[in-house]
């Protein structure tokens, strides 16, 4: 074989502590080596013109690039070398960047590794053999995961597009987090306002099939055909009869269930419509609440719906849905605030969460806009907010940002002043983050046009005295401190991953950070991908973000599916199992192993039975590969040949070293 | 640091592309100093790693083996990472029976985002097989017993 290896320079982030040209010199010793260079950007188009160039000049059929992570780079020079007209499986990258220069700072023990790590790659392509990819159909249709803001952008524009959308929301109406906002900041628009129009959007739009008050039961299959299972949940009323007239809610005797859509700080009937601009407007019975489930008798609201739709014998309802591609938004949860014990969350009926001030303030919510101390119902003089709750507290092992809560605070801050003109209002806070486009005028807005009195400084205890809670905690600008005495507390609670975040990740087979938010195929230049081809992410289900943020990655993500729907055909990669028949002794051990049911039984023309590999279903985990007896069945690129090469390689080079 | 002192190991990594392998880039990217010993291997999944590929390792003089994948629950592909750790956990305690010091193999979960812990794994992992030093080869007696 004639192998060319190209050795970067990465600027000075390799050549600073590896010597690249050395590299390259002593790869022109190692086997099948017929030329080598180094470069200072190899990734530059004239550093892959270089080797585009010698693959012609010194013909080779083989090439290795040590630069960076082939995570990073793999495919570009993968690409290269195709363009050069060699097959572009016949490359191997050597890491000598992430794994080498970047984490050691010794000249000589650094190269000496890049030296090991080429001949390592270069004995492995060495046993590489020309692959090229097969052709499946795609099922154009689109699964969308959560409809917040940014799933139901994600729905709308895949819809728009052409695609038939199924669009899965956990609750009984689409909307989101979004739906329960009163205003949003920079501009205070009436959230719902805004978000009204777009659910009607979505409820209409003949393209997209909604499934609310569902969950995803598993998820099977592969970029371009996936089945997913949907658990369609009881909601014990036939939606296909229900108008959404509520007189059920108003006959309901049971009036003290808990109410998800206003934060707990009401109360609603077990059969209820979350919100009067849900869609689909439908009722639901809560059965940990309705009598006819917790006493076994009752019946009103069947009595009284004129239009017989309600069914408690109805159960769950698994629909399977075949679909090519996946997005999935489904946003983030808030720091249970019973964890922040040093303010009292949770004993003290005054401090409450951000989220449920919102419901306070909301026109819509159960004080119709009417700010109130949930302990009296009195309207409160002094409020106090408390930022990062639960956000950049290692001591909680949460410290992360929460991204939104500067902003939402100046926004309730502001919206206290406009609701009680006489009030006072102060912020406690670290720092107060505004990146954004109006962002920081917003907060000097509330600093100066609406009097905030913002306290740069943490909060250490809250306690009751009298009716009224007082708050310490440190001035860090004065040095001294202080104590406010404050009718009601609003926290700032940590943006949190979605409840059963983890669980889900499982069923899509994607990562997950030590927090539970779903992680990026590339943090700078992949965000709405992930590792697994077909699922793409959108919205606070990556991170906390807000609204501008997770709409425009609604949008992203749907222009990711569209433009890989825009080929009727997708390219499998080769670098599958496959099963050598002459070895192959039929144990099928293979076929139990397999994850993804890619390998079946096939008889041969004598009558043996082998394995046989489903080209478009094998992923390439090479599982199959260590539990063969006989070796018969080898993932490509991955055999045991080429593993084993690179375990001799170096440990030649070991040896080469100890004895020389 | 061993590695950067000039008396660096023969230690091989066995890491799985997706958790372990995206975690020490992480590592890199992020700067973390480890120690130079190891040497990775890229395999699409910790289960693709055949118990006898370390075996294989070590019979070639390396003195210590390191596999990592994804945590258990979170492998690309579902259960890849199940298989490695029923098969690497036998494997470990059949090592000192071909003797191997027990302290020269690890199975280990790093997930893509935790550098920091990668470092970690490395820097202890390195430690731990400087603590039992160079390998003898098989057949010079050595710690887990006299094979000849």
């Amino acid at each position: 074989m004639r192998i060319g290896v190209f050795v970067c320079h990465c600027g000075t982030n390799i050549d600073g502590t590896v010597d690249s040209h050395q590299v390259a010199e002593e790869a022109k010793k190692f086997p099948h080596v017929v030329y080598a260079t180094d470069y200072l950007y190899t990734c530059s188009e004239p550093g892959q013109q270089e080797i585009q160039q010698a693959v012609g000049e010194h013909d080779l059929d083989g090439v290795v690039v040590a630069a960076c992570s082939p995570r990073m780079h793999e495919n570009t020079f993968r690409r290269t070398i195709e363009r050069a007209g060699l097959n572009r499986y016949m490359f191997e990258m050597a890491n000598i960047r992430e794994h080498c220069s970047w984490i050691g700072e010794d000249r000589e023990a650094n190269t000496h590794k890049a030296i090991e790590l080429v001949r390592m790659a270069v004995a492995k392509v060495a046993n590489h053999v020309h692959l090229h990819p097969s052709y499946f159909e795609v099922n154009k249709r689109v699964l969308v995961i959560g409809a917040g803001v940014a799933g139901m952008q994600a729905a709308l524009d895949c819809a728009d597009g052409g695609l038939d959308v199924v669009l899965v929301e956990k609750k009984s109406s689409i909307g989101g987090r979004m739906a329960q906002l009163d205003k949003t900041f920079p501009t205070v628009d009436c959230s719902i306002c805004i978000l009204g129009p777009k659910m009607v959007d979505v409820g209409q739009h003949e393209k997209i099939k909604l499934c609310t008050y569902s969950e995803i039961e598993d998820i099977s299959g592969y970029v371009g055909n996936y089945t997913v299972n949907i658990r369609r949940k009881a909601t014990y009323v036939d939606w296909g009869k229900c108008t959404g007239c509520g007189l059920c809610m108003e006959k309901c005797p049971s009036k003290k269930a808990y109410d998800y859509h206003n934060e707990g700080i009401a109360d609603t009937t077990a059969i209820n419509i979350s919100f009067p601009q849900a869609i689909p407007k439908k009722a639901t019975i809560d059965p940990e609440y309705c009598r006819q489930f917790t006493k076994g008798k009752c019946g009103v609201c069947a009595k009284v719906c004129p239009l017989g739709a309600i069914d408690y014998e109805m159960e769950d309802e698994i629909v399977a849905e075949e679909v090519g591609a996946i997005i999935v938004a489904t946003g983030y949860g808030l720091l249970n605030m019973e964890e922040l014990g040093e303010y009292g969350a949770g004993r003290y009926p005054d401090v409450i969460t951000g989220i449920q001030y919102e419901r306070f303030l909301n026109a819509s919510g159960p004080t119709q806009g009417h700010v109130v101390r949930p302990s009296d119902g009195e309207e409160p003089k002094r409020v106090v907010f408390i930022s990062c709750a639960g956000s950049r507290d290692a001591s909680l092992d949460r410290p992360y940002c929460s991204n939104f809560c500067c902003m939402y605070i100046a926004k309730q801050a502001i919206l206290t002043r406009d609701h009680i003109p006489d009030s006072e209002v102060y912020v406690f806070y670290m720092d107060t983050r505004s990146p954004s486009k109006g962002y920081e005028e917003f907060i000097r807005r509330a600093q100066e046009e609406y009097g905030v009195q913002y306290v740069r400084g943490r909060v250490s205890r809250i306690y009751p005295k009298g009716k009224r809670m007082v708050v310490r905690g440190a001035d860090t600008l004065l040095g001294t401190q202080v104590e406010v005495e404050t009718d009601l507390v609003v926290l700032a609670t940590a943006a949190t991953c979605a409840p059963e975040a983890e669980e889900l990740a499982e069923k899509l087979r994607i990562s997950y950070d030590e927090y539970g938010f779903y992680m990026e195929s590339h943090p700078k230049l992949r965000p709405v991908e992930t590792n697994t081809s077909g699922v793409f992410l959108a919205g606070a289900c990556q991170g906390p973000k807000d609204i501008p943020a997770a709409v425009g990655q609604g949008s992203a993500a749907a222009s990711k599916v569209l433009s890989l729907f825009s080929k009727d055909q997708l390219e499998s990669d080769p670098q599958i199992a496959q099963v050598m028949e002459l070895r192959c002794v039929g144990c099928l051990k293979c076929a139990d192993t397999c994850p993804f049911q890619a390998i079946e039984e096939k008889e041969l023309p004598d009558g043996r039975v082998v394995g046989h590999v489903i080209e478009t279903v094998c992923q390439g985990c090479g599982l199959c590969t260590s539990i063969c007896p006989s070796g018969a069945i080898q993932l490509q690129q991955c055999t045991d040949n080429q593993l084993i090469a690179e375990v001799e390689a170096l440990c030649q080079a070991w040896r080469e070293r100890s004895s020389g | 640091m061993p590695g950067m002192e000039g008396t660096e190991l023969r230690i091989i990594g066995f890491l799985c592309n997706w958790c372990s392998y995206g975690g020490a880039d992480t590592a890199g990217v992020s700067r973390f100093k480890q120690p130079t010993d190891l040497r990775i291997i890229r395999v699409p999944c910790s289960g693709r790693v055949d118990p006898l590929l370390v075996v294989k390792a070590f019979m070639e003089g390396a003195d210590g083996v390191l596999v990592s994948g994804c945590h258990p629950r979170d492998c690309h592909y579902s259960e890849g990472n199940f298989y490695a750790r029923r098969r690497l956990e036998v494997l470990k305690r059949f090592l000192p029976f071909m003797g191997i010091e027990p302290g020269r193999f690890e199975y280990t979960w790093v997930s893509a985002s935790e550098g920091a812990r990668w470092q970690k794994v490395v820097t202890d992992f390195t430690d731990q097989v400087h603590a039992l030093g160079p390998r003898r080869n098989f057949g010079e007696g050595n710690g887990g017993g006299d094979i000849r």
